[in-house]
């Protein structure tokens, strides 16, 4: 994924010289090929988050376009005022990008976990939130930001994820992306975690539980319509997110859905709103806290049980 | 209409705002009203007619809780009707008490938490340059503002990528919001701190038209920050150097007896 933000955005910057890339001194050994082949559109801020997000606001503001970049909380968490006065707040042509969005950097412990950046990018008015889902997303996402701009954030997960997608899909922003049809239940995604999602998607079939899998490359705008859609169909919408359950995508499909007058019961999967100080890799944390493939199946069936046992009490 | 009859202006606008609207830091705005006055007056290339025109200098109000000194000088310089004042801090209005760019003509960056400006600031300067334009940018800070880490970023990257288009003016008033800046989180040695982040500085009397002048006329290969001090409160005198009127605003009384010092 972060590989083809690169390599997306070098192609980018070739072609269109107001395209800045400002990284917090974070890129070792991937962006000195943008930097030699786009010297004046490259700046390193160094250690100091605040300053990139104010001068990408300045820099928008005096007409380029700007992408900043560093890994997990700091381009987001630690200069939030930053993005939301002087990026969202003058709608300045800045998108933030963070790489290692959830796990991905697991075992370099808690401060390296980007686990709340969804809900909290999501609630800037005027800021769009993408969490692509593989490096095919990414690339698609990629596309709409290069041709319409900021503010928006960009949540990447690490380099060398599974791909999903196996051709290049075209996508409006704001669109959701049906990868497989059930007829049971729908199953939304957003993020790294889809080929899990997917691959849980599997294994409820096995028990006998088809499900439709949309993944949500974007949060904000999102796609209501799917979501509307799915509610009509099914009983039963599942989210899966490596994310904190607080203001992710189920939150997000959970408001959408309260306020239908029939709508299908939620089964939100995400992590839970608590600090991890477990160290382990992603995929080691992931099963920690139930996000892996089995896990999803567990809770999903586990879940759906109690409703149908709920159903039948209020008989 | 020279620097001085600006200030006076300002002066007026400000206390008469902060009295109707019942608000905050009429001490931080008249300590910042000749640094205004002479920068609308003398300094920045921009034009009421043409708020947005691309090579037009740019102006960040940092300090944005003296917000309503800012308004009164872009009304003074014609980039509004100076009625619209009388809206400050008004339902329905968008004169809000910190600085704020909808709907107002020639704010360029609507800021009220501080250490936002110079950051930004940078920015603006370090895409200038590169983009070979000539417009400089300057940021007027506050001293207390001073304390927040991200002005001494923005400090270290202007001097790094030696942005000699930017310029950055404190109001050294010495007091902040609870009382003076050397109890408070002390600054000194201040021009020293800048100096050796790598700034050109100048320190003058922030009241004295033509020195704030000189001061800014100044070009550099470096970035410049030019350490005004000033007054609190300044024109009225039982508002100087008094803490008391970062927060509290004129009432009728006191008002008639400041407009009769500051007309003078």
């Amino acid at each position: 994924m972060r590989s083809q933000f690169f390599t997306d955005l070098l192609e980018a910057a070739a072609a269109d010289p107001d395209i800045v890339f400002v990284t917090g001194d974070i890129g070792f050994g991937v962006v000195e090929e943008f930097q030699r082949r786009c010297p004046d559109q490259f700046v390193n801020a160094g250690v100091a988050e605040q300053n990139m997000t104010g001068l990408a606001a300045g820099i928008a503001l005096a007409g380029a376009r700007v992408f900043t970049y560093s890994i997990a909380n700091f381009p987001t968490l630690r200069c939030l005022e930053q993005i939301r006065n002087d990026v969202a707040y003058h709608h300045a042509d800045v998108t933030v990008v963070a790489v290692g969005g959830g796990l991905s950097y697991g075992a370099l412990g808690m401060s390296h976990h980007a686990t709340e950046d969804l809900a909290i990018m999501r609630a800037i008015p005027g800021l769009a939130v993408a969490a692509p889902g593989d490096a095919v997303e990414t690339s698609a996402v990629m596309a709409d930001l290069v041709a319409n701009g900021g503010p928006a954030y960009l949540r990447l997960g690490k380099a060398g994820e599974p791909v999903v997608h196996h051709a290049p899909i075209q996508l409006c922003r704001g669109e959701s992306i049906a990868l497989r049809t059930g007829g049971d239940i729908a199953l939304f995604s957003t993020g790294a975690i889809l080929e899990s999602a997917l691959r849980a998607a599997d294994l409820l079939a096995q028990a006998g539980v088809r499900a439709d899998v949309r993944s949500f490359p974007w949060l904000d705008p999102l796609d209501t319509v799917a979501i509307h859609d799915a509610a009509h169909r099914y009983p039963t919408i599942v989210t899966v997110e490596e994310h904190s359950i607080i203001g992710g995508l189920g939150s997000a499909v959970a408001e959408i859905l309260a306020e239908m007058p029939q709508s299908a019961s939620l089964i939100r999967v995400a992590l839970p709103p608590r600090f991890s100080s477990l160290v382990g890799d992603q995929e080691y944390l992931r099963g920690a806290h139930g996000l892996d493939p089995a896990s999803i199946t567990h809770r999903v069936l586990e879940q759906m049980e109690v409703n149908r046992g709920l159903a039948c009490q209020i008989r | 209409m020279t620097s001085a009859d600006v200030a006076r202006a300002v002066r007026q606008h400000v206390l008469r705002m902060t009295n109707s609207g019942r608000s905050s830091h009429v001490g931080s705005a008249l300590s910042c009203a000749d640094l205004l006055a002479v920068l609308y007056a003398d300094v920045l290339d921009v034009d009421p007619a043409h708020p947005d025109r691309p090579d037009r200098d740019r102006f960040i109000m940092s300090k944005g809780h003296a917000g309503a000194a800012l308004y009164a000088v872009l009304a003074e310089r014609g980039f509004f009707d100076a009625r619209l004042l009388t809206q400050h801090y008004r339902n329905g209005s968008f004169l809000s008490g910190h600085v704020s760019h909808v709907g107002i003509p020639g704010v360029e960056l609507s800021t009220g938490s501080l250490g936002h400006g110079l950051p930004v600031g940078a920015g603006l300067a370090w895409q200038a340059r590169r983009a070979g334009q000539s417009w400089r940018t300057y940021v007027l800070l506050g001293d207390g503002e001073c304390d927040e880490g991200s002005v001494w970023e923005a400090a270290m990257f202007a001097a790094h990528h030696r942005l000699g288009n930017l310029a950055a003016v404190v109001d050294w008033n010495g007091l902040q919001s609870m009382g003076t800046t050397e109890e408070t989180l002390a600054l000194e040695p201040f021009a020293d701190k800048w100096r050796s982040f790598g700034w050109t500085v100048r320190e003058i009397d922030g009241h004295d038209h033509a020195a704030i002048r000189t001061a800014l006329a100044a070009r550099d290969e470096r970035p410049a920050v030019v350490l005004a001090r000033t007054v609190k409160g300044k024109g009225v005198s039982f508002m100087e150097n008094q803490v008391l009127w970062h927060y509290r605003p004129p009432d009728d009384l006191e008002l008639a007896g400041a407009m009769s010092e500051v007309t003078r």
